[in-house]
C-alpha cells in the first residue's frame, strides 16, 4: 500500500506541471490585462507596471520566470491586491476556507449518512417523505439565494445569530455560512446512501443474514452500512474539493476572509499571480484527496485491495 | 492542582469580563466600505474604498473639512506667489508620525519623488502633473529627482513649483497621491512599509489589524494634533461587495454607515428607515461613447444626433434606476468648481419628445437609412444589472428610428480593453472627476496624442477630435483669470456637445445610509466623509 502511495504521489508531478503550464498560457490567451480598468493608464505608468511585474518580456521568459520562482515556493506578487504577495493571501485565507469547508463536511457527511440510512430503512413512509422535502430545497435553491434567506431570518427578523462578519473564535459567525455550504451537500450524501442502501438490503446476503435470525440493528450494523458506503466515499473526495473551493457565494455575502473568491475575482481582474497560485493550491488538494478517497476505498472494498 | 486549575479559570474569565467591559465603553464605527482594498500605500491606491482607510491613517498637506472642503492639514498655513506658481507651505508644530518620528517638509519632499518614480509605478501620479517636471520624471526623462520642484527649506517649509497656475491645486493636494509617506520607513523596509507589523501614519486612526476579504481596523492616534476633537476611538471597515446583503447586515446592527445600497431599495429605505438613506449628486457622469474613428457608421454627426436627442433621460434615474439620478445634456457636472454659472443645456433637451423622434427619423432618412434600411448597431457595456437595464432601454428608444441594437457584454477588464482598442460601435463609460475641476471632465474629448506613429487616444475612447476644441482647452490650461479660464472651458464643453461627441446619460449620485447614531455626516459632491468628524451614540 505504501509504494502505491509513493507512485500516485510520483505521477502526481508531471500532471501539476502541465496543468500550471496550461494554466498560464490559457490566461495570458484572455483580452484585458490586470490593468485595465474603467480608466485608461497614461501609457509610461502602465510601461512602469508592466516592467514592475515582468509582464514587459516575452511570455516564454516570464513562464520560465514562474516556473523558477514557483520550484522555490514563491507563488509571486498579485497584480491587484497590492499589499500582500499570492503566498500571504493563501496563508490569511486558506484556514477559513478550510475551517468552514471542513464544519460543513463533516456535518453534511454525518447528517447525510444518518438521513439516508434512515430515510433507506423507512422507505415510503413519512420519515422518507420528510427527507425527499428537505433535500429538494437543499439542491434546488442556489446557494446566494439560501445565503440571502437566511442571513434576513435570522440575522435580520429573529436576531439570533450575526448576519455576516467574521470575529476570530466566535462560533456564532460560522453557523449560517456552515449551513449553507453543508445543506446541498448533507442532501447529496443522503440521497446516495439511501439509494445505496435500499440496493444492500435487498441483497441475498442480507436475505440470508436475516434468515439466520439476526437482529434488524445486527443486520444493519455488521452487513448493510460498509458496503453501502461505497458510493458515498467516492463523492467525498470531490464533495470536500468543492467544498474547498465553492464558497465564493458564501465568502461574499457574509464577508468572510476566505479564498473562494479570489478564484472567481482574480480571473476577472486578470490577476494573473492569483489565478495560478489558488489554481496551484486547489490542484493540490484534488490530487491528496483523490488519494485518500483510493486508499480508504481500498480499507473499505478487499476486492480493490488486493487487485 | 483542581483548585488552582479553578482558580485560573476564574481569573481568566474575570480578565475577560474587564477586557469587555473596557471595549464596551470604547466607540467603535462599523462601516461598510465595499471592496477589499488592493494597497494601504497611498501612492498605489486607487478607489475610493482605499481612500476611506487611507484618508484616516495619513494626512496631507491640506485635508477634508466634514463637507469635504479643502483645509489646512499637516500645513497650517501657505503663501502663493502672484503669478500662481509657487507654493509655499509651513508645516503645524510639534505633527509625528506614530513612531514618534516628528513629520518634516523632507517626507514630502520625499514621497513626491517617490510618487513619480517610474518604478514605484503609481497609477494616479498623473494626478499630480501640475508640479514642475513631475511628468518628465515620471516618464524617465529626468532621472535626476532633485529637478522635481519640491523642495524643502528647512523642517518645517515646504516649496513647490507649478508648471503653470493651477487653480485647483490647493485641492489635488487633499487626494491622497500628495500624501506623505515615512521617509525613515520606506528607506529602511522598501513596500514593505504597509504591511501591517510595519506601518505607522500621521492621520488621526492608525491601522492595527487588516483581515483580506473581511475588514480593516484602526484605533484612534492619540498623538494626533487634533485628537481631543476626534470622537470614534475605533473603526472596521468592512470588506461586502454584496448590495443586499450589506443592507441586510445594516438592519441587523452590524453596520453604522453604509457606502452604497440597492437601487430598487430606496423606496423600501424612504419607506422603513426614513431619513437614513442618502442620495446626494455627485460630481461623475455616466456617459456612452460614440466610435468616430473615420470608416465608422458614427463618424456621421447626424446619427450622433439622432441617437443622443431621442434618449428620453428623465426616465432613466427615478424609474429604471429608481434612486433619481439627475439626467445629462452636458459634460461638466453640475456643482463643479471654477466654472460658469450656467452650465450647458441644449435647446433640444426643451423639444417635446414627439418632434424629436421626427427630426432624429428625417437625419436618420437624410444619413441613408430608415425602416426600409435599418442601422444595426453594436452596444457594448460592462456586466452589471443597471448598465443592463439602461442598455436595454436605450435599444427599446432607438428602434423607432429604425435602429437595431445588438447587445453584447463581457467583464470590465474585456469591456475597457475593447473601449480603448476602438473595437465598439456604441459602448458604456463612466467618469468620477479625481479633482473638482471641470477641465477633469473635459480632458476626456480631447484629440489623442501620436506616439510612435500609433495614436494614443487615452480616455477618449469615442476618438472624438476637433481642433477649435483643443486649442480652447489649450488656451484655457495657461489662462490665469479663473473666470476668463471658466468661460473658455465652457466654450469647448459647447463645442463638443453641439457635436454630440459622446452621449452623456445622468449624473452620478452617492448613495449611502447612515445610522441615526451618527452624527458629523455631511453628504458632499465629493462623497468623502473623514471618521474624525463623525461621532456615535448608542
Amino acid at each position: 500500500m505504501l509504494s502505491y502511495a509513493f507512485r500516485r504521489v510520483l505521477s502526481a508531478i508531471p500532471i501539476a506541471l502541465i496543468a500550471v503550464t496550461i494554466c498560464f498560457f490559457i490566461l495570458r490567451l484572455a483580452p484585458g490585462g490586470p490593468f485595465d480598468g474603467e480608466r485608461a493608464l497614461p501609457p509610461t505608468v502602465l510601461a512602469n507596471l508592466r516592467a514592475h511585474y515582468n509582464l514587459d518580456q516575452p511570455l516564454i521568459t516570464q513562464y520560465f520566470l514562474y516556473i523558477g520562482r514557483l520550484l522555490q515556493g514563491d507563488l509571486g506578487p498579485s497584480m491587484v491586491i497590492d499589499g500582500f504577495n499570492v503566498s500571504d493571501l493563501i496563508r490569511i485565507g486558506f484556514p477559513f476556507t478550510l475551517t468552514m469547508a471542513l464544519s460543513a463536511f463533516v456535518i453534511a457527511t454525518v447528517i447525510g449518512l444518518l438521513a439516508g440510512m434512515i430515510a433507506a430503512v423507512n422507505q415510503n413512509k413519512w420519515p422518507d417523505y420528510i427527507l425527499v422535502l428537505a433535500v429538494m430545497l437543499g439542491v434546488v435553491v442556489p446557494n446566494f439565494l439560501m445565503a440571502a434567506l437566511l442571513q434576513l431570518w435570522f440575522g435580520v427578523y429573529l436576531g439570533w445569530l450575526p448576519a455576516g462578519g467574521w470575529v476570530t473564535g466566535s462560533i456564532a459567525h460560522l453557523v449560517l455560512p456552515v449551513t449553507v455550504l453543508a445543506w446541498p451537500h448533507a442532501a447529496r450524501i443522503s440521497r446516495l446512501m439511501r439509494g445505496s442502501m435500499i440496493e444492500v438490503l435487498g441483497t441475498n446476503y442480507v436475505r440470508t443474514a436475516r434468515s439466520k435470525g439476526l437482529g434488524e440493528r445486527l443486520v444493519l450494523a455488521r452487513h448493510a452500512i460498509k458496503p453501502a458506503l461505497l458510493p458515498v466515499v467516492s463523492y467525498l473526495g470531490p464533495g470536500l474539493s468543492y467544498l474547498l473551493t465553492g464558497s465564493l457565494a458564501v465568502e461574499q455575502i457574509f464577508g468572510l476572509p476566505g479564498i473562494g473568491k479570489y478564484f472567481v475575482q482574480a480571473a476577472l481582474n486578470r490577476d494573473y499571480g492569483i489565478v495560478l497560485g489558488t489554481t496551484i493550491l486547489y490542484m493540490f488538494i484534488i490530487l491528496a484527496l483523490n488519494l485518500i478517497v483510493d486508499l480508504i476505498y481500498a480499507w473499505l472494498d478487499p476486492k480493490v485491495r488486493y487487485r | 492542582m483542581k483548585f488552582t486549575t479553578a482558580i485560573k479559570a476564574v481569573a481568566t474569565a474575570g480578565a475577560m469580563a474587564l477586557m469587555m467591559s473596557t471595549a464596551a465603553s470604547a466607540v467603535t464605527l462599523q462601516l461598510h466600505n465595499g471592496a477589499d482594498p488592493g494597497t494601504l500605500d497611498p501612492h498605489r491606491a486607487s478607489g475610493d474604498w482605499e481612500n476611506r482607510v487611507i484618508g484616516d491613517y495619513i494626512e496631507g498637506l491640506l485635508t477634508e473639512s466634514a463637507s469635504a472642503e479643502a483645509i489646512p492639514g499637516q500645513a497650517e498655513s501657505w503663501e502663493i506667489s502672484e503669478d500662481g506658481t509657487v507654493y509655499t507651505f509651513k508645516l503645524r508644530d510639534g505633527i509625528q508620525w506614530s513612531d514618534g518620528t516628528p513629520v518634516t517638509a523632507g517626507d514630502f519632499v520625499f514621497a513626491f519623488q517617490r510618487l513619480f518614480n517610474p518604478a514605484t509605478a503609481a497609477d494616479y501620479a498623473y494626478l499630480q502633473f501640475p508640479i514642475k517636471n513631475a511628468e518628465k520624471i515620471n516618464s524617465g526623462e529626468i532621472t535626476d529627482f532633485n529637478e522635481l520642484g519640491v523642495k524643502a527649506i528647512d523642517d518645517k517649509t515646504l516649496e513647490i513649483t507649478l508648471e503653470a497656475s493651477t487653480p485647483f491645486f490647493l485641492e489635488a493636494l487633499t487626494h491622497y497621491t500628495a500624501f506623505p509617506v515615512p521617509k525613515h520607513k520606506v528607506e529602511e523596509l522598501g513596500d514593505d512599509w504597509t504591511k501591517v507589523e510595519n506601518i505607522i501614519g500621521n492621520g488621526p486612526y492608525l491601522i492595527k489589524e487588516w483581515l483580506p476579504g473581511s475588514y480593516v481596523r484602526s484605533e484612534k492616534n492619540p498623538d494626533y494634533y487634533d485628537a481631543a476633537n476626534v470622537q470614534i476611538d475605533e473603526v472596521f471597515y468592512h470588506v461586502l461587495e454584496d448590495q443586499a446583503a450589506a443592507l441586510n447586515r445594516y438592519r441587523a446592527g452590524e453596520f453604522d454607515i453604509l457606502t452604497d445600497f440597492p437601487s430598487d431599495q430606496y423606496q423600501w429605505l424612504q419607506d422603513n428607515m426614513p431619513g437614513q438613506a442618502h442620495v446626494t449628486p455627485f460630481l461623475g457622469i455616466y456617459y456612452y461613447v460614440m466610435n468616430q474613428e473615420e470608416g465608422q457608421v458614427l463618424s456621421d454627426v447626424r446619427i450622433r444626433e439622432a441617437l443622443s436627442t431621442t434618449v428620453v433621460r428623465d426616465v432613466i434615474g427615478p424609474d429604471i434606476l429608481g434612486t433619481g439620478e439627475l439626467p445629462a445634456y452636458g459634460w461638466v457636472p453640475p456643482g463643479t468648481s471654477n466654472y460658469v454659472e450656467n452650465a450647458y443645456h441644449p435647446e433640444w433637451a426643451d423639444v417635446p419628445y414627439e418632434e424629436r423622434v421626427e427630426k432624429a427619423k428625417a437625419l436618420m432618412t437624410e444619413a441613408g437609412y430608415g425602416p426600409d434600411n435599418p442601422l444595426t448597431l453594436q452596444l457594448r457595456y460592462n456586466t452589471n444589472d443597471n448598465h443592463q437595464r439602461i442598455a436595454v432601454a436605450l435599444a427599446a428608444m432607438w428602434e423607432p428610428l429604425g435602429v437595431n441594437i445588438e447587445l453584447f457584454n463581457a467583464e470590465t477588464a474585456v469591456h475597457y480593453d475593447a473601449l480603448r482598442s476602438g473595437d465598439f460601435q456604441i459602448g458604456r463609460a463612466g467618469w468620477l472627476l479625481d479633482y473638482n475641476d471641470p477641465s477633469n471632465t473635459l480632458d476626456l474629448l480631447k484629440t489623442g496624442v501620436s506616439q510612435d506613429g500609433t495614436m494614443n487616444w487615452g480616455n477618449n475612447y469615442g476618438r472624438y477630435s476637433n481642433a477649435e476644441f483643443d486649442s480652447l482647452m489649450a488656451q484655457a490650461s495657461t489662462e490665469l483669470d479663473l473666470e476668463k479660464r471658466g468661460e473658455l472651458l465652457a466654450n469647448a464643453e459647447k463645442i463638443a456637445m453641439d457635436e454630440f461627441a459622446a452621449i452623456p446619460i445622468y449624473w452620478y449620485v452617492s448613495k449611502d445610509v447612515v445610522s441615526p447614531k451618527i452624527s458629523g455626516f455631511e453628504a458632499n459632491p465629493k462623497n468623502i466623509f473623514r471618521t474624525r468628524w463623525l461621532s456615535k451614540s448608542e
